[in-house]
């Protein structure tokens, strides 16, 4: 099982990041861009154990080290 | 005082800060290796600049969970000293001793610059041989010194009069135009609830001899050094 980890800065943030990327899209020609927001993807390949208790673990990991609660949010699936 | 300064695989300002302390200082010093479960007799504890564990994941977040950040964490809760320059300031934030977090500089770009920061409350362990309003020009190092709190953060620390310096411009205007990297409320500096626990971007210990350019750094020092002698 894979728990699939998306962790985003939260919308109160500035994320230049996003906003260069942005620039550079429509400097490309892209149209149509509202905005551009850059987070990152985790991945965490897990040994075994109950969905309920893996998701139990996850979260706290999240919580805990892979995100930032002042600036991020996480969302996370486990397949 | 005794001053130990915390080394992370990554710490890179550990030396410089070694060297002002017992060079520059006189005072006795030594290294807390990440591994120490201990800090000893430790007065004041020294998290210094670098990429701890290589930045990996967010500034600060790995180093954090040291053995030896759990012993500064016990430390500055049992109201001893801790300073945290640049990476040490991101892993304060990381470790909750301090609110907020250092996020990216608003150009994406890494700034190695002399800047201006003016000490806004004299009312702290590392502030109070300066005036208040001084003019410091200490350099900063950093692609992540962007100041981020929600507005009610912000709000609390000024209350408080928890932020010691603010970036300004060299007549010590506190204005966009003297804001390196986008610091909400131009902050470079804060200290905790219990004033015993301060996190700043620039780096005093780059300022605090002529040859280097500039020795306002030393204020921050010599701060400490006679809030030892008054405590």
């Amino acid at each position: 099982m894979k728990a699939k980890i998306i962790v985003m800065p939260k919308k109160t943030v500035l994320d230049p990041q996003g906003k260069t990327v942005q620039h550079a899209l429509e400097s490309m020609s892209f149209r149509g861009i509202k905005e551009v927001r850059v987070g990152k993807f985790i991945e965490v390949e897990l040994t075994s154990g109950s969905k309920p208790a893996l998701k139990k673990k996850i979260d706290e990991a999240c919580h805990k080290l892979l995100s930032n609660p002042v600036i991020e949010d996480y969302t996370f699936e486990i397949k | 005082m005794n001053f130990g300064i915390i080394r992370f695989p990554g710490s890179n300002c550990d030396q410089d800060c070694y060297h002002v302390l017992a060079n520059v200082f006189g005072q006795p010093v030594r290294y807390i290796w990440h591994k120490d479960t201990t800090l000893g007799d430790v007065d004041c504890v020294v998290v210094p600049g670098g990429f701890s564990y290589g930045d990996y994941l967010r500034t600060g977040a790995i180093a954090r969970f040291s053995p030896a950040m759990k012993a500064v964490t016990a430390h500055a809760k049992a109201g001893g000293l801790v300073i945290g320059i640049c990476n040490g300031f991101q892993i304060l934030c990381e470790a909750h001793l301090l609110p907020g977090a250092l996020i990216r500089n608003r150009n994406l770009k890494f700034i190695c610059d002399h800047v201006y920061i003016r000490v806004e409350t004299t009312d702290s362990p590392f502030t109070n041989a300066a005036q208040k309003g001084q003019v410091l020009r200490i350099p900063i190092a950093h692609g992540e010194g962007n100041y981020f709190a929600e507005p009610e953060v912000i709000e609390q620390l000024q209350r408080e009069d928890r932020i010691l310096v603010r970036y300004c411009t060299k007549a010590g205007k506190v204005t966009d135009a003297g804001n390196p990297n986008g610091s909400r409320d131009n902050i470079a500096g804060i200290c905790n609830e219990g004033r015993n626990v301060f996190g700043l971007m620039p780096h005093p210990e780059r300022a605090s001899e002529s040859i280097l350019g500039s020795e306002d750094g030393r204020v921050i020092f010599e701060s400490l050094l006679r809030s030892a002698v008054t405590a």
